[in-house]
């Protein structure tokens, strides 16, 4: 079987995925499954995301290879730039297709959850630059530790709403988004921020996302005439690293998904179903879903997309954690060494690879730097202090 | 409590449809009421509404992330959870319980995947429970479950939905025992100040396509509105106004409010 290809009719990447939603939500997957099959194909709509991804978001984003850090750490270290993407994230490039097509489809309105604010804000950009209504859900501990962006949001004309149930973080804004869709399906799209949710969301997520790791294997090949050792990546929901390792899942690459260890769903969960999917999941001896515990909100998540469950269940993927102390320490290390602040998300990649580079001396390691460090640096002054 | 199953084909319902049906010919229409399980002093309020008229009681299971409970029904669970209910500690309850009418649970499906299929359908039946509402399980995922429900005569509740397009109507009542689940609008549990047109023009869809029990449930608030419901339906499924009569006033409020709607309904 090809790996990363489309999944199987029910939505299913192995024994993971699916479609475990409120039956008011089946028509509209089924009707955004379709309209997604129908763009993809449509070379008009490729195009079109083409041009706005080049023309507005600047891509195609470059690599960077990290000389001083690489010779400390005795590695090639080559970073992926998505932090250099309009509104500073790899999170533009679904959103912007999600959003082109929620326009094909005669949407007038999307809702987002959010984490890290990362996501929101792309979609806030997005519903501007399209002229959608757009409203996102928020965890009320998010909105405080990352104001800026509850900030910019708003700037952008989006309503931003703190969620005050549950474990007020980016969990309870995903069932908050998925309540306010079940009322508005008929006028809104859920422009869901990672490669998670019920079918087709995360395939459709992965393949706006598969730009990152196309481009990542020819910048590769062209500037070192050979694919990487070691593919890297942050995983919150996944879809940076589904980015990325999509490009290289049919090399020798040995893939890595770095969780954080208070939220190390492939690590410590076990299967079960939440937010419309079969996935890892941590959750407790009766299946309540407990709450993950970040220093980065954006990786603060207790699930995971099910493509990854499936590339953890199949050996073609690795899921280790690394803790909030060796993110903290990585983050100030790009800095220090490559005048390149991550965001914390990413950081926990770059953490992963600090502690393992010893096994791996002489190798070519590319890394998907997500995101950039300015959201995370109040809160860093703070811990910092 | 459990029953032999029907054989395919065979006419013979489940506990709790057989009961439907029989009162529904008697010109009786159907009132079922929601109750948090779990939530300090449900079981005295299931007591007071089935005392009160309810036909059967729909017991809650509460879980961490209810995608499709508004405030209210949140909170109760919220509060079931902190008291520290599990589905474990429910059943243990709801086996002693000695009401006479059908019980049945509403839970997430991962409390169902976590316990397992088969496992889960036992423990109902242990508990004397007898059908199951899972209202993140559409028609599509439902196949596992519904065969080990079958297989232990639980009887599984589908719910339908104002969304779905004619086609899927008969499918949906087709999968159905007990009762079909007609959601009354778009949207998640709560009260709301009318019952919206959805309600009944669902209702009535529902009813030109299968002769299982159509209920209406979700935004059906108050008494007046539940009337309203089965004019067209054969009865209403009451779930934020109920459990926010017990979160403020406790069994007595309950009980109060049940009977109203039942000389409601009634009349
Ligand atoms: C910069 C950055 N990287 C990664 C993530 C995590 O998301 P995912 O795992 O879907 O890439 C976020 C989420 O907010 C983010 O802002």
């Amino acid at each position: 079987m090809t790996l990363m290809a489309e999944p199987s009719s029910t939505g299913r990447f192995g024994e993971f995925g699916g479609r475990f939603v409120p039956e008011t939500l089946v028509p509209a997957c089924q009707e955004l499954e379709v309209a997604f099959r129908e763009a993809w194909a449509d070379p008009s709509f490729r195009l079109e995301l083409h041009e706005i991804l080049r023309d507005y978001a600047g891509r195609p984003s470059i690599i960077t290879e990290c000389k001083n850090l690489g010779r400390e750490l005795g590695i090639r270290l080559v970073l992926k730039r998505e932090d250099l993407n309009h509104t500073g994230s790899h999170k533009i490039n679904n959103v912007l297709g999600q959003t082109l097509l929620a326009k094909r489809m005669g949407k007038k309105r999307i809702v987002a959850e959010t984490g890290a604010g990362q996501h929101g804000v792309a979609s806030a950009t997005a519903a501007a630059l399209m002229g959608l209504e757009c409203k996102v859900y928020m965890g009320a501990v998010d909105v405080e530790r990352q104001e800026l962006n509850v900030f910019r949001m708003r700037l952008l004309g989006s309503e931003v709403e703190a969620v005050q149930s549950g474990s007020r973080t980016l969990k309870d804004a995903v069932n908050e988004a998925m309540r306010d869709w079940v009322a508005t399906v008929e006028s809104t799209h859920y422009c869901l921020g990672s490669v998670m949710g019920p079918h087709p969301y995360p395939w459709m997520v992965r393949e706006f996302h598969r730009v990152i790791g196309d481009e990542a294997r020819e910048q590769c090949r062209a500037a070192y005439g050979a694919d990487p050792d070691v593919v890297v990546a942050c995983v919150g929901g996944g879809s940076n690293a589904m980015g990325i390792f999509s490009g290289f899942v049919d090399t020798d690459a040995r893939l890595v998904g770095v969780e954080p260890a208070g939220g190390a769903a492939v690590g410590r969960g076990v299967p079960g179903v939440v937010h419309g999917m079969r996935s890892y999941l941590m959750q407790d001896e009766y299946g309540q879903v407990q709450e993950a515990h970040s220093i980065s909100a954006g990786l603060d998540y207790p699930g995971v997309g099910p493509e990854h469950s499936y590339l953890a269940s199949i050996g073609r993927a690795e899921y280790p954690a690394v803790t909030d102390a060796e993110v903290i320490d990585a983050f100030q290390l790009l800095a220090r060494t490559e005048g390149i602040i991550p965001a914390l998300e990413c950081a926990h990649a770059l953490a992963w690879i600090a502690r393992e580079a010893h096994a791996f001396q002489g190798k070519t390691v590319l890394m998907n730097l997500s995101g950039r460090g300015d959201k995370d640096v109040a809160q860093m002054m703070e811990i910092l202090k | 409590m459990s029953q032999t199953p029907a054989a395919p084909g065979s006419t013979a319902y489940g506990r709790m449809e057989q009961s439907f049906r029989d009162k529904r010919a008697a010109g009786r229409k159907l009132l079922v009421p929601y109750i948090t399980g779990g939530l300090p002093g449900w079981e005295d309020a299931l007591r007071a509404a089935v005392a009160a008229g309810a036909d059967a009681i729909e017991i809650g299971i509460p879980f961490s992330d209810p995608v499709m409970d508004g405030p209210v029904i949140q909170e109760a669970s919220q509060r079931a959870l902190d008291a520290g209910a599990t589905p474990v500690s429910i059943f243990d309850q709801a086996r002693s319980l000695d009401v006479d009418v059908p019980l049945a649970v509403m839970c997430y499906y991962n409390t169902v995947h976590h316990a397992g299929h088969h496992r889960f359908a036992e423990q109902l039946v242990a508990a004397g429970v007898c059908a199951a509402i899972v209202p993140d399980l559409p028609l599509e995922e439902s196949g596992p479950w519904c065969e080990a429900a079958d297989a232990s005569s639980i009887e599984t509740v589908m719910l339908a939905a104002p969304t779905a397009p004619d086609d899927r109507l008969p499918r949906v009542c087709a999968r159905a025992r007990g009762f079909v689940y007609s959601v009354g609008l778009l949207g998640v549990t709560g009260e709301r100040s009318a019952l919206a047109a959805t309600a009944t023009a669902l209702a009535t869809r529902l009813k030109a396509v299968t002769d299982v029990p159509v209920l209406v449930g979700v935004g059906v608030s108050n008494a007046a509105q539940a009337r309203e419901a089965v004019q067209v339906a054969d009865g209403v499924v009451q779930g934020a106004s109920v459990v926010r009569r017990l979160l403020e006033g406790g069994a007595e409020a309950v009980g109060e409010y049940i009977a109203e709607v039942r000389a409601a309904i009634d009349d």
